[in-house]
């Protein structure tokens, strides 16, 4: 395997792991401290016993997203040395601040799942929020990193040497609003879905169970209104990448030639090398509409950049729908939750509902890695837009591909306890927790 | 302002050495700690681990921010130990936590034990075999010369084996003391006070060999020791403390104990920095990399030292409060 490849698949791989665990480590301490603050207003039992049990499975998803992490911030130099020695300087200030609030939010996460005896009710709950705070600060920052790689700033290149660095302008890039707003909407749709459809999954078996009806309802409200938030910041996004990132665009639109109006191709298969796209849908004026807000707008298409500066448009294209169309679906499904709660809410108790709910469960998690191959592979043949190439980036050792082989070995075998263990947490719910045992109706 | 950035690597790098090698350390002490001492290990562990491993992210991060070339040197050289180290800190948190949230007993259990005591061997081995690299010189980053040359020869060979060696004793050494004062049983207190004597002289010795072998791999470390006067202070603090440790470690004074014990890991790495500031990697060609000559901008240091100085002041008070609630210097809470 050729070591560009061997170093391009093993960053994918470590950062498609690490986000999910990265996503969960936003989200669930949110609702494991909204559910221990319902506990302390409302004193049901339910509550508690949730803040408990989603705390002990965020003990072993916490711990790997822990060690996953600090994988990266090695295989940002193990992998791609060239691209840190000149983006250190520039972009380690999101990273230095990332640093300080993951440190809180381990220490916090430590008060948090072990002080449930030790400490004032008050005092544990604000570990939990604590936790909650610095987890989405911590996103925020490393995607604030991730942003600037899409729009460079905070310097000048001058013969291969970056000059006059401003760490804040960099940090605050033009991208880093919109990419975060998106990438923290995701953590919480992601997940907050997920752990609807375990817990809707669960009850499907025991339709009464008060531990997981209360769980499928809180899940399912942060998700909601999340999801229902999230194509709001697609379109901030999409109109964001068509002004700074005109071949990402084309590329994720499957957007061959400049036009003006431009159709919005939906579907389809592109073929890069014929320049057009088969089987797909195409809505006139639309995409001229949604990248610039204008119905008669013209849209740069692939046909301005030489190809060997286009990303590769089958992969992103495909990526794009697939994210979108997710995204979509899980939306509905947090509108019809939001109206069948306001009105009509025998409609949640039906095993129909409930087995939708559980089919939705790995669906936002796959929206997510589509969208960082949307962004990443979009990027290409870039590691620093329009700065810098991916190749010109990579480690000179050679042999990278055993780097590869060893840590897809080490993933496979944690996703396949993680899983393992998942499920014996899970059988084991109604021997630890009362409320688990307790059925109404 | 340089100065106070190397002043806050420096300290982050002890407290990882203190704080992640008592972690490492406790895995390498449960080999031989019997049943008992598996459930102390994994119970004076499990709220602390995380935090204590922060240290290591956060020199890392300054590294790569305020030194940008010495990070990208020493991953591109030393990728391949640092592989290693990496897959252990994986595998070795991850089968750790599992261990502890493993519902109930099955068979499971003693791979969860193997593989977190295996790795907290390896782990702490290469990491010294990777600072030896740094040291020993051999480090080259101009693409000449074969494979074996470029990315092995700089830290396969006997010095930074030792170094490996030594780092992992002194892990232990660390270990046995900081686990006195986690039990209050007595045979396996008396265990710990054996095991930390043990370490101690092992520890010692392999510290001396380091410096023998360092002569034979033609780096001459003994005479730039006795012509650094704050090394051979640092050493002397080291040794002089070697009575004050042993005295404590009979008495119930686990906090005092603690901080000898830290002090003198302290004024090891103090000892240690003296003898190599200002340079950070050694390089073959003989342009080491310094400090000075692969600073950051300006402009970046000084937003690097702001986002220090802020994480500092939330981290630190935090960090006081999980080791209050979780470390109490009493052994009240430990009796019930």
């Amino acid at each position: 395997m050729e070591d560009l490849l061997a170093a391009r698949l093993q960053m994918a791989l470590s950062l498609g792991f690490h986000i999910i665990f990265a996503c969960i480590g936003m989200t669930m301490p949110v609702l494991m401290a909204f559910s221990e603050w319902r506990w302390l207003r409302t004193n049901r039992q339910e509550y508690l016993d949730l803040a408990k049990a989603w705390s002990r499975g965020v003990a072993l998803f916490f711990a790997v997203g822990a060690v996953s992490g600090t994988v990266l911030s090695f295989e940002l130099g193990l992998l791609f040395p060239g691209f840190m020695r000149h983006a250190g300087a520039i972009i380690g200030m999101p990273f230095s601040w990332e640093g300080t609030a993951f440190f809180v939010e381990a220490i916090a996460l430590g008060v948090f799942l072990y002080g449930w005896d030790r400490l004032n009710k008050w005092v544990h709950w604000a570990s939990g929020v604590l936790v909650g705070i610095s987890g989405v600060l911590s996103g925020i920052f490393v995607v604030s990193a991730n942003a600037w790689m899409n729009s460079p700033s905070g310097f000048t290149w001058e013969n291969g040497q970056a000059k006059n660095i401003d760490p804040v302008a960099a940090m605050f890039n033009d991208a880093w609003l919109s990419q975060a707003l998106h990438m923290t909407l995701a953590a919480f749709v992601a997940t907050a879905f997920a752990v609807a459809g375990v817990h809707a999954f669960l009850l499907l078996k025991n339709l009464g169970n008060v531990f997981h009806r209360t769980a499928v309802r809180m899940a399912l409200s942060f998700g909601a209104v999340a999801a229902l938030l999230q194509p709001l910041s697609g379109d901030f996004s999409a109109k964001d990448v068509a002004e700074r990132q005109p071949a990402k665009l084309a590329a994720l639109e499957s957007h061959f030639k400049t036009s003006q109006p431009a159709d919005l191709i939906i579907g389809g298969i592109p073929d890069s090398e014929k320049e057009e796209v088969h089987y797909a849908i195409h809505i006139p004026k639309a995409l001229s509409f949604l990248a610039h807000g204008d119905f008669n707008a013209q849209v740069t298409g692939l046909d301005q950049f030489p190809k060997a500066e286009r990303p590769p448009v089958l992969i992103v294209h495909l990526a794009f729908q697939f994210m979108v169309g997710i995204g979509f679906l899980l939306a509905t499904a947090g509108l019809l939750f939001l109206l069948f709660n306001w009105r009509w809410k025998r409609y949640l108790a039906r095993k129909g509902w409930l087995l939708f709910i559980a089919c939705l469960t790995p669906l936002g998690f796959l929206a997510v890695e589509a969208g960082w191959i949307v962004t990443e592979v979009g990027r290409q043949p870039w590691i620093i837009y329009k700065v810098m190439k991916t190749k010109d980036a990579v480690s000179p050792m050679p042999g990278l591909h055993y780097s590869l082989y060893t840590i897809v070995a080490v993933y496979l075998l944690l996703t396949f306890m993680l899983a393992w263990l998942m499920q014996r947490q899970i059988a084991t719910v109604e021997e630890f927790y009362p409320s688990a045992r307790n059925s109404i109706d | 302002m340089l100065l106070t950035i190397i002043a806050i690597l420096g300290v982050a790098f002890i407290l990882y050495t203190v704080l992640g090698g008592a972690d490492y350390g406790a895995g390498i002490v449960e080999t031989f700690a019997g049943k008992r001492g598996e459930k102390t290990i994994s119970k004076a562990l499990a709220p602390v681990w995380e935090a204590n491993h922060v240290w290591l992210i956060l020199a890392i991060v300054i590294l790569f921010t305020g030194f940008p070339r010495v990070y990208a040197t020493i991953s591109t050289a030393l990728h391949i130990p640092l592989m290693v180290v990496l897959i252990g800190i994986v595998l070795r948190g991850s089968f750790f936590t599992f261990r502890h949230y493993d519902i109930g007993e099955v068979g499971t259990h003693p791979y969860y034990t193997t593989i977190f005591k295996v790795s907290s061997f390896v782990t702490p081995f290469f990491l010294g075999i990777t600072l030896g690299a740094m040291i020993l010189g051999r480090v080259s980053l101009d693409a000449t010369g074969t494979f074996y040359e470029q990315y092995i020869g700089p830290w396969l060979n006997g010095f930074c084996v030792a170094m490996g060696i030594f780092s992992t004793l002194l892990f232990g050494y660390i270990a046995s003391i900081f686990l006195i004062g986690e039990t209050v049983h007595s045979p396996e207190r008396h265990r710990y006070i054996r095991f930390s004597k043990l370490f101690m002289v092992l520890t010692f010795g392999v510290g001396i060999l380091v410096f023998v072998i360092a002569e034979f791999e033609n780096h001459p470390v003994f005479a730039a020791f006795f012509s650094s006067w704050p090394s051979l202070v640092a050493f002397g603090g080291v040794v002089l403390l070697i009575p004050v440790v042993l005295y404590l470690i009979n008495h119930p004074w686990v906090v005092y104990l603690r901080l000898a014990i830290g002090l003198q890991v302290a004024l090891i790495m103090v000892g240690w920095f003296a003898i190599q500031y200002p340079v950070l990697v050694f390089e073959r060609s003989g342009n080491h990399l310094t400090f000075y000559n692969t600073q950051a901008p300006e402009a970046t240091l000084f937003q690097l030292l702001i986002a220090l100085f802020v994480g500092l002041l939330l981290v630190v008070p935090c960090f006081f409060f999980l080791f209050k609630v979780f470390k109490p210097a009493t052994d009240e809470h430990r009796v019930k």
